[in-house]
């Protein structure tokens, strides 16, 4: 099997250019040819038009309308926006609470994902497997599950764990309400998403760094670095590019999608909407509510987000 | 890279970057260890002060009374586990077969909008499929699949980051084997199933984990597409037993619940992580 390419060469598009774009029926006649090509397509894209190319469409239509599944949408241009953004309080929170998580989960487990991936790195091979399951099992429970374990780490009696730790060592007298009082709610919601942010984006890290290729660091030292901190910098960080580009953008989305964890820690809705995300207000307009316009007012803002996000991204590290 | 020792002196940051990744380590595991050890408490340990870490006398008896409550209806735990591994195993069978087919022409086809294709799936791993629940939700209920395994199963069969690793992978395969293939007067068909496919084992087994975790771990689905009691998946039967969010009721029954929907994701790790690394180094994004 083969193990190691240039991630240049994997990565590369080799454009297919039209040779001539304005003679409709050359095209016509390519696509005839490539007839097979298409119907392996066929089973993936029928599925990705019907449930995701439609849907971000559809979206965006039913952004500008009042529709409550009952009664026909009714259009009523951009009144969803105006209200989303001059008087919903809670939601001008909940983008407050969403941003304040994702700059700080997003940057923190990104780096935490590549340090540990390269530290990883430094060691003999047949260590690896253990050091890689103790980091990456964690993104891999599901929120609910892990639901029972965090309830009792954080929970508000002299019973929860913290609290009773806390307790013995004298650092406060009365069990403090780590899910109900609102200024530790999102430094909960940080601390666990962080604990389980070693996911895809890691396994790419992961792989990327063991398969730099070992003549770069020979060619490195004689070129005269000597310490790690130098390889890392000069070598590593060069070579291992594109998946540092792949782990940005997943970590963009997991981090402007924090919800599972919100919704177990704190409930729908949080108290005060301590916790209250912009996909928790999301879920609570469409599913709980059922005004599904202004629902999709709020997916279109948070899709406008994600991209416009992993758009900055790309022109960062995307170029060579 | 260099080893431990360096000639006859100690490596001291050797020696650090040990004790830091152990300690890492175990930090990240401890809560997963709490959680197996509370899944084996019997209830006298459950609600003990001091609260204690470890379990003294294991037990059974929490996975026993898992089996036999019944929540608040009569739909006994176990149709919950068949329900997902239902879901789960449709989702990442067909979803292979699924992204295997389109990755191939779009590895290894020189077909006019290939590139466009290819970004749009690109594109598409660029936001959350969460944003668009509402559109699904209103297709899924008007063909009227509410309820149905079908409205659990499909909208996460075109699954874009999965489809995206495969293509990577294939890309970097030499021609010269389909080439082979297609001289001795093999059909693309064929090529695919014969040659194709061996070929994409380590991105099969990658899809097949991440597709497995995402498709078991999800209450969402359950929670948005069915009404019916004894059509729900794992994930929300807990949400069910915990009785709601912040209340620590039962919580060996839960614990041992919780451990029974982990156990399996982290098998599935530990089976295919060989396979997975070889993927993942293909895993690159370019402008």
């Amino acid at each position: 099997m083969i193990t190691k390419t240039d991630p240049a060469a994997a990565t590369a598009i080799p454009a297919e250019r039209l040779r001539n774009p304005s003679k409709l029926s050359l095209l016509w006649q390519e696509v005839k040819r490539h007839k097979v090509s298409y119907l392996f397509l066929a089973p993936f894209l029928i599925l990705f038009t019907l449930f995701t190319i439609v849907p971000v469409v559809t979206s965006v239509v039913l952004s500008f309308t009042y529709y409550n599944i009952l009664e026909a949408p009714k259009f009523i241009g951009l009144s969803n926006y105006r209200l989303l953004f001059v008087d919903d309080d809670i939601f001008l929170k909940a983008i407050g609470i969403t941003l304040k998580f994702a700059f700080i989960t997003g940057p923190v487990g990104y780096a935490m994902a590549f340090i540990l991936a390269w530290l990883i790195s430094q060691i003999p091979q047949k260590y690896r497997f253990f050091y890689t399951l103790c980091y990456y099992t964690p993104s891999i429970t599901s929120a609910t599950a892990m639901s029972v374990v965090w309830l009792y780490l954080f929970a508000g009696d002299r019973k929860g764990l913290l609290n009773y730790f806390a307790a013995k060592l004298g650092i406060i007298d009365e069990p403090y309400l780590f899910l109900q009082n609102i200024n530790s709610i999102v430094p909960v919601i940080i601390i666990v998403s962080l604990w389980m942010s070693m996911g895809v984006g890691f396994l790419a890290f992961l792989a990327g760094l063991q398969n730099v290729p070992k003549d770069l660091y020979e060619a490195g030292e004689i070129d005269g670095i000597k310490y790690r901190w130098q390889q890392l910098i000069y070598i590593t960080v060069p070579s291992v590019k594109p998946q540092l580009l792949f782990g940005a953008v997943l970590q963009v989305v997991s981090s402007l999608t924090v919800f599972d964890v919100s919704v177990q820690l704190v409930g729908l809705p949080s108290p005060l909407y301590a916790g209250h995300t912009i996909l928790t207000h999301l879920f609570d307009y469409a599913f709980i509510k059922f005004e599904m316009g202004y629902a999709a007012a709020i997916a279109v803002v948070l899709f406008v987000m994600m991209i416009g996000l992993n758009r900055l991204i790309f022109k960062w590290l995307g170029k060579d | 890279m260099t080893g431990l020792v360096k000639g006859k002196k100690v490596d001291w940051g050797g020696f650090f970057l040990y004790l830091f990744l152990t300690l890492f380590g175990l930090l990240m595991l401890a809560p997963l260890v709490y959680m197996v050890s509370t899944a084996f408490k019997p209830i006298s340990e459950l609600f003990l002060f001091p609260p204690r870490f470890f379990v003294m006398n294991p037990t059974f008896l929490n996975f026993r009374d898992l089996l036999l409550i019944t929540g608040t209806t009569s739909v006994p735990f176990s149709r919950f586990i068949f329900n997902s591994l239902l879901i789960s195993s449709c989702i990442v069978g067909f979803g292979i077969i699924v992204s295997a087919m389109a990755a191939y022409p779009l590895a290894k086809h020189n077909m006019p909008f290939r590139s466009a294709i290819f970004n749009m799936v690109v594109l598409a791993i660029m936001f959350s499929p969460l944003v668009v629940q509402i559109p699904q939700y209103l297709l899924i209920s008007k063909i009227g699949l509410i309820n149905t395994y079908w409205a659990m199963i499909l909208p996460y069969l075109a699954a874009p980051v999965g489809m995206f690793l495969m293509t990577q992978f294939l890309r970097q395969i030499p021609d010269a084997l389909l080439e082979a293939a297609r001289i001795d007067g093999a059909s693309e068909w064929k090529v695919f199933w014969v040659v194709v496919i061996p070929m994409l084992k380590p991105a099969i087994a990658t899809f097949a984990l991440f597709s497995f975790i995402s498709a078991w771990n999800d209450p969402y689905p359950a929670m948005v597409y069915t009404t019916d009691q004894d059509m729900k998946s794992l994930p929300l039967a807990i949400q069910t037993l915990s009785g709601g969010y912040g209340v620590v009721a039962r919580v060996g029954t839960l614990a041992a619940a919780s451990l029974l929907m982990i156990v399996p994701t982290i098998i599935v790790f530990i089976v295919t992580q060989r396979l997975v690394l070889q993927t993942m180094a293909h895993s690159g994004l370019k402008e």
